[in-house]
């Protein structure tokens, strides 16, 4: 085995780890702000998926062009589920909304069966299936717009939370509700913006997500497996750590699958994950 | 001083669910005045607090804030007409920069247009504060968070701060520095009702004081009245 070969991999992974934290910001983020742990992350990332190939398949509609329209819809889907769902269970009991995120999860589930089959789909484009080179190596163009894109989206969440009024917002009631609702903060409206913002990324994540995999109404499920190894790795609540434990989870699955092959890579992603639990709960970049 | 209520609190009964924790509660709040709540811990001090705050809501009476009805605002709007609460514990935010944590205290539309001004008047009580504005909150020192939170309090443009056990856990010579500062504070015409455990320090302090035992209202009066009452001097003073 040369240098080249292990390169390979190891570039996949860096690239494919953008990917995984664009799919995990938003779980990260409604936990960070309201200890939730969204168990519908992964199907609202499919729900984004399918709502750009809704727009694709019948108004022929770009999926990156389709985010005017999926932005817009998930951020105001992710503020109605916060106001009349989960905003309601919080008063019930702290494990009021885990349900009520299960229930969206089935609801999300068979609401895409019903509309699209079980059968496999992507959101292929002309350029989606090209590859650009590094040297004299080839990599899907795909991987390089997943690591832009949670990049971008990374750096936007990041400088949103630390600089704008509403994002210092989130930030304080995030740290302590009680005193952020002392300091007239609106705290229910925040965790309603919360979880749209998360809803965002969802949707972007989906898109991204759907040009580089093909996906079916339950890939949800696996996402929030891989969500989960991102936030374990990274830290919770931290954008950068979030980022940077997706890259480690691309990473070390491609190498794995490179020394052990296809079969056991995310097996290897699953035992570091557990290793990191032992060893440094809070994350590699966590508090 | 005025003799003009800011506050009334009305006849108030308050329940933690099934638990009352207020009895027929009532206090007046004059415009300018220190007034002091003294109590021992579940006298239902902080419940009184949270009840003007907003963040719990009477079962019975009422509470109004210059002549005006609050008893069921939410905690926002009470912020918005002028009234903070400095709870207790130091409720920094400990992740986020001094000013950061200041700057969240002007979150409120009318105070958000006074920030800079504002701003500059906290930094004169507290000029450690401009000292440390870039630093992360948690690594202050006890005392110099306890400034952060009446600060941050003071960033509200609130008429009226509510300020709870502000002086638990701190040293002589910082406490002696915050009622310094409260006094500034109430002489640029801001009106106090702070919560006590130290009944010998706040009767130095207050311009009157209530005193709660188990959910009610025993005493009220001035200082030296409240002094001379066999109760507060068995209760209190071990005489």
């Amino acid at each position: 085995m040369g240098s080249g070969d292990i390169l390979t991999p190891l570039i996949m992974g860096i690239l494919l780890g953008g990917l995984y934290a664009l799919i995990a910001l938003g779980l990260s983020l409604v936990f960070g702000v309201m200890r939730l742990i969204n168990l519908a992350h992964g199907d609202l990332v499919i729900l984004g998926s399918y709502g750009a190939f809704g727009l694709m398949s019948h108004l022929n509609m770009d999926p990156v062009l389709s985010l005017v329209i999926c932005i817009p819809g998930m951020f105001a889907l992710g503020f109605i589920i916060q106001k009349y769902l989960m905003g309601r269970a919080f008063a019930i009991s702290v494990e009021a909304p885990l349900i009520i995120a299960f229930g969206i999860a089935l609801i999300i589930q068979n609401t895409n069966q019903i509309l699209w089959t079980p059968l496999s789909r992507g959101l292929n484009t002309s350029y989606s299936l090209t590859s650009f080179s590094l040297g004299k190596l080839q990599f899907p163009i795909s991987y390089l717009l997943d690591f832009v894109a949670g990049i971008v989206v990374m750096i936007l969440l990041r400088e949103f939370l630390g600089r704008t009024y509403l994002g210092k917002a989130i930030t304080a009631a995030s740290q302590d509700r009680r005193a952020a609702l002392l300091m007239g903060i609106n705290t229910n409206r925040i965790y309603g913006y919360a979880f749209a913002i998360a809803m965002v990324s969802a949707a972007v994540a989906g898109v991204f997500l759907g040009m580089t995999f093909p996906f079916t109404p339950t890939s949800g499920t696996s996402l929030l497996t891989i969500a989960f190894g991102t936030v374990i790795i990274g830290g919770l609540g931290s954008m950068l750590g979030t980022f940077i434990g997706g890259v480690t989870l691309g990473v070390v699955q491609t190498i794995g699958g490179y020394f052990f092959g296809p079969a056991t890579q995310m097996l290897i992603v699953y035992v570091i994950i557990l290793v990191i639990l032992a060893v440094r709960p809070q994350g590699l970049f966590g508090r | 001083m005025s003799l003009k209520q800011i506050l009334n609190v009305n006849h108030i009964d308050v329940f933690h669910g099934t638990f009352q924790a207020l009895w027929d509660v009532s206090l007046q709040v004059r415009e300018g005045e220190m007034l002091a709540l003294i109590g021992a811990n579940t006298s239902g001090k902080s419940t009184l607090l949270d009840s003007i705050s907003g963040l719990l809501h009477p079962a019975r009476g009422r509470i109004e804030f210059e002549e005006r009805e609050i008893t069921r605002l939410d905690p926002y709007q009470i912020v918005e007409i002028g009234i903070t609460q400095i709870p207790e514990g130091r409720r920094i935010f400990p992740e986020v920069s001094v000013l950061d944590n200041l700057l969240i205290g002007s979150y409120n539309r009318k105070a958000r247009e006074k920030k800079e001004e504002n701003l500059e008047k906290v930094y004169e009580f507290f000029p450690i504060l401009r000292e440390r504005r870039k630093q992360i909150a948690k690594t202050l020192s006890g005392g110099e968070q306890q400034m952060l939170v009446i600060a941050r309090g003071l960033m509200a443009d609130p008429k009226l701060m509510l300020i709870d056990e502000m002086s638990l856990g701190l040293a002589p010579i910082v406490i002696n520095e915050l009622f310094r500062a409260l006094k500034e504070i109430r002489e640029r015409g801001i009106t106090i009702l702070f919560v006590e455990q130290n009944v010998r320090r706040t009767l130095q302090e207050a311009d009157r004081a209530y005193i709660l035992e188990t959910g009610r209202v025993v005493l009220s009066g001035s200082p030296s009245d409240l002094q001379e009452e066999d109760q507060v001097k068995k209760a209190y003073f071990g005489v």
